[in-house]
């Protein structure tokens, strides 16, 4: 990775309690280069206005924006059209909008919806409300004792009454990639859809939606270098066609009356009230961001940086490591010792080492690791071998600053 | 941002031989609180007779700064009556917002003084005093 890549973050030049910041929580949120920021604020200083609305020159710059950004999106996770792509606030609301609105109305009782233990609290609520609505059953593919699944074992769960496969590209905590592909070969063999939530995967690989062949994708924008606020569903667009929106008013409507209206047509019918145009735009020139680099060669930095981390942590006695032994994504989570992690995420904050601690918005899962929480440093494009030295180093004083704890 | 100042010998010496660990054999009224942004939990139990509270007890899962604060806590209540117990957790609230408190009759608790100088850390300290007031509140009203 060119060593240039980290100077295009202003945030990451700065010293956080005496030193250099090492900024190891790009899980929880990435950083966001000079071009994102440059991004935005050209478009309050030059653009601002309401989309869709203005026939003045403003309206068109802020409508162009906007609508921009969405075919930027479309091309970059292969949409087959930008009515393919919803703009959302987030990955969770994007989840929200198909267990709400697609599963409440397919789902009845004893239907199935498919998940895994490990999913992200975003990728499980909104099931599990939807499935206590219309009195459909939760079923969980087992987990192996290093997080992976076994086609087997989704074999075995998804049946001709599973509606929806809901399922987490990529495990925030475990560092796991699920073979998404497989599974929704195996969910549409039995009639049902696949929902993946991507907001671990997209930052961090090459995303093609048609070729994964799922039929809804949720993404976040703010860790994938955009702002915070700005998110997207994808959706085959047969579906999206048959399904009702869940918010009302502003933007979505058609043609409005006393007692009944109608929608406008795809992607707006979901996008009720004035929209996150800014954070769209900032998304917009987070795609272009990432596509000069290049998602391959992010995924390449990612997949080395892991494997060195993974290979200087091996030297710490007591580091206890959970998810599997190899990685794919520069996600690493573990427990030192006896230490507690937000203990070890103190004593590494007071030495500029950002990281999370806790339970990762997992709760099931952390009960299924019989832990009560975790430190978990993960890496972005922006992150050096450097940086992993500075954890290491950070860790071996964290256990001797805690001396016979660990 | 001096680490000592968080980690006192006296916190130290809490978290590792954590006082009064466990629960009563009968029946008492049990508190489980949990802190959901990073799941720590406490479960506690408060003995209260005549207005006192005779004995305090917990188990729990949490990091250094949660555990010595329950220990302290736990110290510091027992015997005490529930007005006063309730002034103390009281005390402790100004203790997290940075204001100079004694508390002569439990020192030790003056050493958690430094966790205002970490804001992510005061929730921490503070979830076994929320489960005291939660507690005495519930014994309050039964009476």
């Amino acid at each position: 990775m060119n060593a240039s890549i980290r100077e295009q973050f202003p945030i990451l030049n700065q010293e956080i309690n005496g030193h250099p910041l090492v900024y190891l929580d790009s899980a929880a949120t990435s950083q966001k280069p000079r071009a994102v920021i440059d991004a935005v604020k050209h478009y309050y200083e030059w653009e601002n206005a309401n989309v869709h609305r203005g026939v003045h020159t403003l309206g068109s710059r802020a409508t162009d924006a906007y609508e921009g950004a969405r075919e930027k999106l479309a091309r970059f996770i292969n949409a087959k059209s930008t009515e393919e792509i919803i703009f959302t606030r987030g990955t969770t609301t994007a989840i929200n909008l198909v267990a709400s609105s697609y599963a409440r109305s397919v789902c009845g009782p004893g239907d199935e919806i498919v998940l895994t233990e490990m999913e992200h609290h975003s990728n499980l609520i909104p099931w599990q409300q939807a499935a206590i609505a219309v009195g459909a059953t939760l079923k969980y593919i087992p987990l192996q004792p290093d997080g992976t699944i076994t086609l087997e074992d989704v074999e075995k769960t998804v049946t001709p009454n599973t509606k929806v496969v809901a399922i987490g590209y990529v495990s925030n905590v475990m560092g796991v990639v699920h073979p998404v592909k497989e599974i929704a070969e195996i969910a549409h063999r039995n009639g049902a859809v696949i929902s993946v939530d991507g907001a671990q995967s997209t930052p961090h690989m090459k995303i093609d939606v048609q070729d994964l062949d799922c039929d809804f994708y949720a993404l976040s924008g703010h860790k994938m270098c955009a702002p915070t606020g700005i998110g997207a569903l994808y959706g085959k667009k047969a579906l999206l066609e048959q399904m009702e929106p869940i918010e009302f008013g502003g933007e979505m409507i058609n043609d409005v009356g006393l007692y009944e209206s109608n929608w406008k047509d795809l992607p707006w019918k979901f996008e009720g009230g004035t929209p996150i145009i800014a954070g769209a735009v900032g998304l917009g020139a987070a795609i272009d961001f990432l596509q000069d680099v290049g998602m391959d060669e992010i995924e390449r930095h990612e997949s080395r940086l892991a494997a060195y981390a993974m290979n200087r942590l091996a030297e710490l006695d007591g580091f206890k490591l959970y998810g599997p032994a190899v990685r794919e994504v520069g996600l690493i989570t573990f427990n030192l010792g006896d230490v507690h992690p937000h203990d070890v995420a103190t004593v590494l904050d007071a030495q500029g080492v950002a990281i999370r601690a806790g339970h990762h918005c997992c709760q099931p899962l952390m009960r299924w690791l019989k832990v009560s929480s975790t430190a978990r440093a993960s890496f972005y494009l922006y992150n050096t071998e450097e940086d992993v030295d500075r954890l290491i180093s950070a860790l071996i004083q964290t256990k001797e600053y805690f001396g016979d704890a660990t | 941002m001096q680490l000592d100042d968080l980690y006192r010998r006296v916190i130290m010496d809490h978290y590792k031989n954590p006082r009064n660990q466990g629960m009563f054999e009968d029946g008492h009224v049990t508190i489980n609180l949990n802190n959901p942004t990073c799941g720590d939990r406490i479960s506690l139990q408060l003995k209260v007779e005549d207005g006192v509270v005779q004995d305090a007890k917990y188990t729990g899962e949490g990091c250094s700064i949660s555990i010595s604060s329950a220990s302290m806590m736990t110290e510091a209540v027992k015997g005490k009556s529930v007005q006063e117990a309730e002034e103390l957790a009281g005390r402790f609230s100004s203790l997290m917002k940075g204001e100079t408190v004694e508390f002569d009759e439990y020192e030790d608790i003056e050493a958690l003084s430094g966790v205002n100088k970490f804001p992510a850390r005061i929730k921490c300290a503070t979830l076994a005093w929320n489960a005291l007031r939660k507690g005495i509140e519930g014994k309050e009203e039964k009476s």
